[in-house]
């Protein structure tokens, strides 16, 4: 498998918001990164990851199979998904597999931020 | 081949996606998307438009109930333990991934075990389509429900399930070149949809589901001219946690229904024979 084009950037927002920042291709094969960034983004303190889909360029089946894998990480942490900045296909690809009942959607980060933080 | 790994190891995407095929598939290029991020990918057409609730048409051949007005169920949507089983079978040097893929597309229910009939569209298997399925569950009573065409490609197409069938989740098929030979696979993500399936599933449910998909394999593989057909199954349990949010999923389960629909079945047809009749006298007046 090729290496991933994509990279995923963690910022912290307070102790216990974090973001990760996706840029590139979402399919399978960056499951490590996408991994990484959680762990990094998932310390002791961490209740709500939000993920930034503004620079997503493109997702497979087995993007979305992983952010169901990311979703069970998280809800065995006790903690919120959230999820910003995707296009109206793959927003539609989410309320299609019904993924946005888990993973909240917003429109921008700061209606993330606030509403996660709601 | 069976393998059960513990909750803890959380699969791989790879190992968990819809379509292992499509997720190793090199991404199109950024092209497809305009200056402001606009735009649809490459592979928009293979996926299905959204849709909240089933339509479908009647289907010769199938009851055809519990499918219409219902809700498309995923994992995230399923009450018991979620499952990932992957059933592969090599199918040697001489076919081509896009080869078996348009076999299983265009004669996929002729695979399916005795007794069990799928009533898909005619023109094939198509983002978008909805399937009706009777299945055998014993006692001379068939279960009535459906499936969702999800995404479809040259090499792969994804089923999903509705409100009340046995699981909710997604199965993709798929093909893929392993070195010198094509591996054929089909991949469910699943949970049982309500405590009732949960219960049938722990008690020989998983198993008779495995026997299912080994045969329809084998099926696949006999057609496509494969000398004894082996298929390797694994399961996975990725989440050992029950969601009781969702217990009250089985006001839908789709086998209750099914039961009390043959029981009523003579009432039904009588009320229904009536009806016309009354219709036939009201036109001739």
């Amino acid at each position: 498998m090729s290496a991933p084009a994509i990279t995923m950037d963690v910022r912290r927002i307070g102790t216990e918001v974090a973001i990760v920042d996706i840029k590139g291709e979402v399919t399978s094969a960056c499951e490590p990164v996408l991994m990484s960034a959680y762990e990094a983004a998932s310390d002791g303190s961490t209740k709500r990851l939000v993920l930034n889909f503004v620079g997503l360029e493109y997702m497979n089946s087995g993007g979305i199979g992983m952010l169901v894998t990311l979703l069970v990480r998280a809800n065995r942490q006790h903690q919120q998904l959230a999820a910003y900045g995707l296009s109206a296909h793959y927003r539609e690809i989410f309320e299609l597999t019904r993924l946005d009942e888990a993973i909240t959607i917003y429109d921008n980060e700061e209606s993330a931020l606030n509403g996660v933080a709601r | 081949m069976t393998e059960t790994a513990g909750p803890d190891r959380v699969r791989s995407a790879e190992q968990i996606g819809l379509s292992a095929r499509e997720a190793a598939a090199a991404p199109p290029p950024h092209g497809d998307r305009d200056a402001a991020g606009n735009g649809s990918p490459r592979n928009a057409a293979s996926w299905a438009k959204k849709v909240d609730r089933l339509e479908v048409d009647p289907r010769e051949g199938v009851r055809g109930t519990n499918v219409a007005g219902r809700r498309l169920t995923g994992p995230v949507q399923g009450f018991g333990k979620m499952w990932q089983k992957t059933y592969r079978m090599k199918a040697g040097s001489q076919i081509e991934p896009e080869q078996a893929i348009t076999t299983w597309k265009e004669h996929f229910p002729e695979f399916w075990p005795k007794g069990n009939r799928f009533a898909g569209a005619l023109t094939g298997i198509n983002p978008g389509d909805v399937a009706l399925l009777d299945l055998a569950i014993g006692g001379g009573v068939k279960l009535s429900t459906g499936v969702f065409v999800l995404y479809a490609d040259a090499e792969s197409f994804t089923l999903m399930t509705p409100q009340g069938h046995m699981f909710a989740g997604w199965i993709t098929f798929s093909a893929e070149r392993e070195g010198d030979e094509t591996v054929v696979q089909a991949l469910v993500l699943m949970r049982a949809n309500d405590p009732l399936y949960e219960v049938g599933m722990t008690f020989g449910g998983h198993r008779k589901e495995d026997k299912f998909w080994v045969a329809t394999l084998t099926a696949l593989g006999e057609r496509l001219g494969i000398q004894d057909p082996v298929v390797a199954t694994k399961t996975t349990c990725v989440d050992t946690k029950r969601q009781w949010r969702h217990a009250n999923n089985i006001w839908h389960n789709s086998m209750i229904r099914s039961v009390l629909q043959t029981i009523a079945a003579p009432v039904t047809g009588l009320a229904r024979r009536f009806r016309h009749d009354k219709g036939t006298t009201k036109s001739a007046a």
